[in-house]
């Protein structure tokens, strides 16, 4: 259908006012609104609507633009940031382009924020609606510049994450270059014993992973790799990845996955880490027990929510508890045979040491502070441990997140195995001190109100997932955001929880927030199918809220290059000299060129300095000019 | 019939006016007088656009955007803090109170924290009654400078130093120079008095064709710089030669210039 794109022809508005069933029509006069947008300028239609976005809605919209050779559509109804794409659509079915349609707010903004005051309301609706009139006869049609993409993806981090991601598009047919920072694959599982909700060593889980990826040919195995520049958008990025001792690749790509993983927070001051000999983290403890050498153990203890939570880091790392379960578990049920095994080869060691030793003098001062403080309080009654033959461990708490089916039946599983869960409030934080030569765990009771103590053999610390310490490094060179953990931020919690904001680059893994492998593999391959879309289709429509460059009034002094947060101008010499040049596929149309240009010589496409101040002007005055 | 202010609402699309919509579906009360114009980005505003608001009339503006470290275009509400700051100095030069203008991040799940900052500011502006540019007798002295400073935001060098802003604040400009604070007080400074007496050398030869010496004395200022404005303003179009009687050219406006009643 021939697109009434003639905008050149005299403005010819016609103006849909919802009731949105009592949301709107409630708390603002709506068939009194619709009556006074008849009275604009260059409206020729207006009506009221029960519901616009149903059928019958949608189809008085299309009837309207047909009867009334209607050239823009203003609908004041909801939000666009929900039902525009709906409008839109429609108005397209109708032959209308959609840059032609206004959306004017007068629910979230209006009727739903000032429901008491009806008379009000609806004065403000009639300006919102006077606004988006000024606006709609300004509007221009625009037309969406097809791209080409090119058909190759790029993966940048080889855990289990990026592993997913890479095998998925490869088997998809696409050519997919996949950047280890690190000489092997795996991430960070390498250092792990088992995976929960399974007893499997994690090194024999991903191993037929690990070797699917070298296998296929249509994956290019960058080891020792990291990545030295992006440049480029959306189907056309041109990277170059540097490897350790060899040449630089170039490649060009289309798009491109970030899954580099997150590290372990180190508890540096916290519990006696570091300080004294068996205080370890639960990362350190799954090594040691891969490598089979663990100390004897009776007492061990487990502290929850080491630095997380709103002690060094504001959120819940979200796999602590699990894994903290997994491996009460593994003590409970394993360590004899363990031991016996490590017997046998020796590997028994006395202490796991303390990496970084602290001055005695230092440690004679703060056991006797200690047994100064102790003495203080009163003999509390010591807890003394019942004497058993098995194995004891008791994992200190703030509140146990086993959540979904399997997690709490696993919980359930170490409770029955006497895995003992003892809770504890910010407020009273569970201290590890040397009793003389016994490590100790100092704790209230919260039940009993009591301060008491456990000798114990080995402390293990659960601390939460922290986001690579480079990840700005390469947020920088992606041009895409870190959230204030310095974990990548998504475009949408809830919408869009794989892509990024800018077109053409996806992210998946605990880069991404702490999640575990079910999780990681789950966004991987979600994000290896929405990578894949560009890819497949072979181009994209880049938007048309792009900026544009008038040649006339540019004098190629660079600035909107600076500005622009995603490298999407250039400054080139053309016919007129040097004047600035927009990749329209790269712009995301933010404006920032635009306000900051010298000589006025840019111009924001459907968000022209004119357009927002004739909206704004009508809001003021009532004047549409 | 209280004063309702007129306030003018600039929110982004990915933050603040997500923030808006959640105040509606939570339906969060907050007084009607804002009326809101949705821009991709905090950085789309222009010192231009907020300051036409000003002189049409509004008497207050409120800009919105994400969060720092938040903004969906990784850094636009950076460039919208050092924009804001350089128009809320010009306000200060006309004599409009600076609370009339309020930049401010509200995340998409702030709703309620939308709700209170336009109850905050709708009563903020109320209490300090209309613009003193607004209505059917403004004050022309601080209209004309309003027209000043509008000018001084569309000024190439004030631009281009406000473009390289934050470049030249934290890198130094091209000579390895940091840009202090006071240098930036200092331009904008001059670039308002040259601004403001243009302004007046048009209205004053709006009706009649003027010499610069008349400019000169009715102004009080140098000769050589009325001359200097004039080329500046020749150069703009905004003025022409009309007459020369004798060796002396009388000089007027290219258009009829009104600023409020004058
Ligand atoms: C103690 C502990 C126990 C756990 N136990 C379990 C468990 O039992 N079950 C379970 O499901 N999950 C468990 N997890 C979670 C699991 O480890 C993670 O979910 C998983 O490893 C995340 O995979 P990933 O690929 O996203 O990141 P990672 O495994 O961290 O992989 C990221 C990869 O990217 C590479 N990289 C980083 N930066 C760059 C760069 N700039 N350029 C190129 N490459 C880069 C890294 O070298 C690494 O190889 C545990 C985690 C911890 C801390
Ligand atoms: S800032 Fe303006 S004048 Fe300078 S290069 Fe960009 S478009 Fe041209
Ligand atoms: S509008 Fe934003 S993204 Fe587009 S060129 Fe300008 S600064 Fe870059």
């Amino acid at each position: 259908m021939a697109e009434k794109n003639e905008t050149k022809d005299k403005p010819r508005i016609g103006v849909f006012v919802c009731h949105c069933g009592s949301n709107i029509g409630g708390f603002v006069d709506v068939p009194s609104v619709a009556e006074y947008a008849k009275t604009l300028p260059d409206v020729v239609y207006a009506t009221d609507n029960l519901y616009t976005c149903a059928d019958d809605g949608l189809t008085a919209i299309r009837e309207g633009i047909r009867k009334h050779n209607l050239n823009r559509v203003i609908v004041a109804s909801c939000t666009p940031r929900t039902h525009a794409p709906l409008f839109q659509a429609t108005c397209e079915s109708a032959g209308l382009n959609k840059y032609l349609f206004t959306f004017v707010n007068i629910r979230e903004h209006c009727s739903w924020v000032h429901m008491k005051e009806k008379d009000k309301a609806t004065r403000k609706a009639r300006d919102l609606i006077r606004m988006g009139v000024a606006r709609a006869r300004l509007l221009e049609a625009q037309e969406e510049a097809k791209v080409d993409v090119a058909a190759t993806g790029l993966v940048i981090g080889g855990g289990v994450s990026g592993m997913t991601a890479a095998l998925s598009l490869a088997d998809m047919g696409f050519p997919v270059h996949l950047v280890e920072k690190e000489g092997e694959l795996g991430g960070f599982v390498k250092n792990l014993n088992n995976l929960y909700v399974t007893e499997k060593s994690a090194t024999e889980t991903i191993k037929p992973l690990i070797e699917k990826v070298k296998a296929h040919k249509n994956i290019k195995l960058h080891l020792n790799s990291t990545m030295k520049s992006v440049e480029g958008f959306i189907g056309n990025y041109n990277v170059v990845i540097g490897t350790k001792g060899e040449e630089d690749t170039k490649a060009k790509i289309g798009t491109i996955i970030v899954a580099t993983g997150a590290l372990e927070f180190v508890p540096e001051g916290l519990y006696g880490y570091n300080q004294y000999p068996n205080v370890v983290t639960l990362t350190e403890f799954e090594i040691l027990c891969k490598k089979k050498t663990l100390p004897k153990l009776k007492n061990v203890a487990f502290v929850q929510c080491v630095g997380s939570r709103g002690q060094n880091k504001s959120y819940c790392s979200r796999i602590c508890c699990n894994v903290g379960i997994k491996n009460a578990i593994n003590i409970v049920d394993n360590y004899e045979n363990m031991l016996g095994l490590m017997e046998k080869a020796g590997t028994v060691v006395e202490k796991i040491p303390v990496e970084q030793k602290v001055p005695d003098e230092i440690l004679d001062r703060r056991r006797r502070r200690r047994g100064r403080e102790r003495g203080e309080e009163g003999e509390a009654e010591e807890a003394k441990l019942g004497p058993s033959e098995k194995i004891e461990v008791t994992v200190f708490n703030r509140d146990v997140m086993a959540y979904g089916v399997e997690h709490e039946l696993t919980y359930n599983k170490s409770r029955e195995k006497r895995v003992k869960f003892v809770r504890y409030t910010p407020e009273h934080l569970p201290r590890v001190y040397m009793e003389g030569n016994q490590l100790t765990v100092g704790y209230f009771h919260e039940t009993l109100k009591l301060e008491r103590t456990m000798p114990v053999d080995m402390v293990i610390l659960a601390t939460p997932l922290v986001a690579q310490p480079d990840a700005g490094e390469l947020s920088q060179m992606l041009k895409v955001p870190l959230g204030q953990e310095g974990f990548f931020l998504e475009a949408h919690v809830k919408l869009r929880p794989v892509d990024f904001a800018t077109d053409g680059i996806y992210v998946c893994g605990t880069c991404r927030g702490p999640s575990d492998i079910t999780e990681c593999v789950t966004q991987a391959a979600a994000a290896a199918s929405r990578a894949a879309i560009p890819l497949s289709k072979g181009y994209v429509l880049a938007e048309a809220i792009a900026s544009e460059v008038n040649t006339d009034l540019c004098v190629g002094c660079g600035i909107c290059a600076t500005l622009c947060p995603y490298s999407a101008i250039t400054v080139e010499r053309g016919p007129k000299g040097m004047k600035a040049v927009v990749i329209k596929a790269a712009c995301k149309g933010c404006g920032a060129c635009g306000a900051g240009c010298p000589e006025k010589a840019m111009t924001m496409l459907h968000y022209t300095d004119e357009q927002l101040i004739v909206e704004g002007l009508a809001g003021i005055k009532e004047v549409v000019l | 019939m209280s004063f309702e202010p007129k306030l003018m609402g600039f929110l982004c699309n990915w933050c603040s006016y997500a923030g808006a919509d959640l105040a509606g579906v939570s339906r969060y009360q907050y007084p009607p007088e804002i009326r809101i114009v949705k821009v991709m980005c905090s950085a789309r505003v222009d010192p231009d656009i907020v300051l036409e608001m000003f002189i049409q009339g509004a008497d207050g503006v409120f800009v919105g955007g994400c969060h720092i470290g938040d903004c969906h275009y990784i850094k636009g509400n950076y460039y919208a803090q050092q924009r804001m700051k350089v128009v809320k100095k010009l306000l200060a030069k006309c004599g409009l109170e600076l609370e009339r203008l309020r930049l401010e991040w509200v995340s998409a799940s702030e709703g309620e924290r939308f709700a209170k900052l336009m109850t905050e500011f709708t009563a903020q502006v109320s209490e300090l009654g209309p613009s003193p540019v607004s209505g059917e007798q403004p004050d022309i002295k601080k209209l004309k400078l309003l027209f000043a400073a509008k000018n001084v935001v569309e000024d190439v060098r004030v631009r281009s130093l406000l473009g390289k802003y934050v470049e030249f604040y934290e890198k130094g400009n091209v000579f390895g120079r940091k840009m202090s604070e006071e240098e930036l007080d200092g331009l904008l400074d001059s670039a308002m008095d040259d601004e403001f007496a243009r302004v007046n050398i048009l209205l004053a030869a709006s009706n009649k064709p003027v010499s610069v010496k008349e400019l000169a004395t009715t102004l009080n200022l140098p000769a050589k710089r009325v001359l200097q404005h004039i080329v500046t303003l020749k150069d703009r179009d905004l003025m022409k030669v009309s007459r020369i009687e004798g060796a002396t050219p009388f000089y007027q406006s290219a258009q009829s210039v009104r600023i409020g009643g004058e």
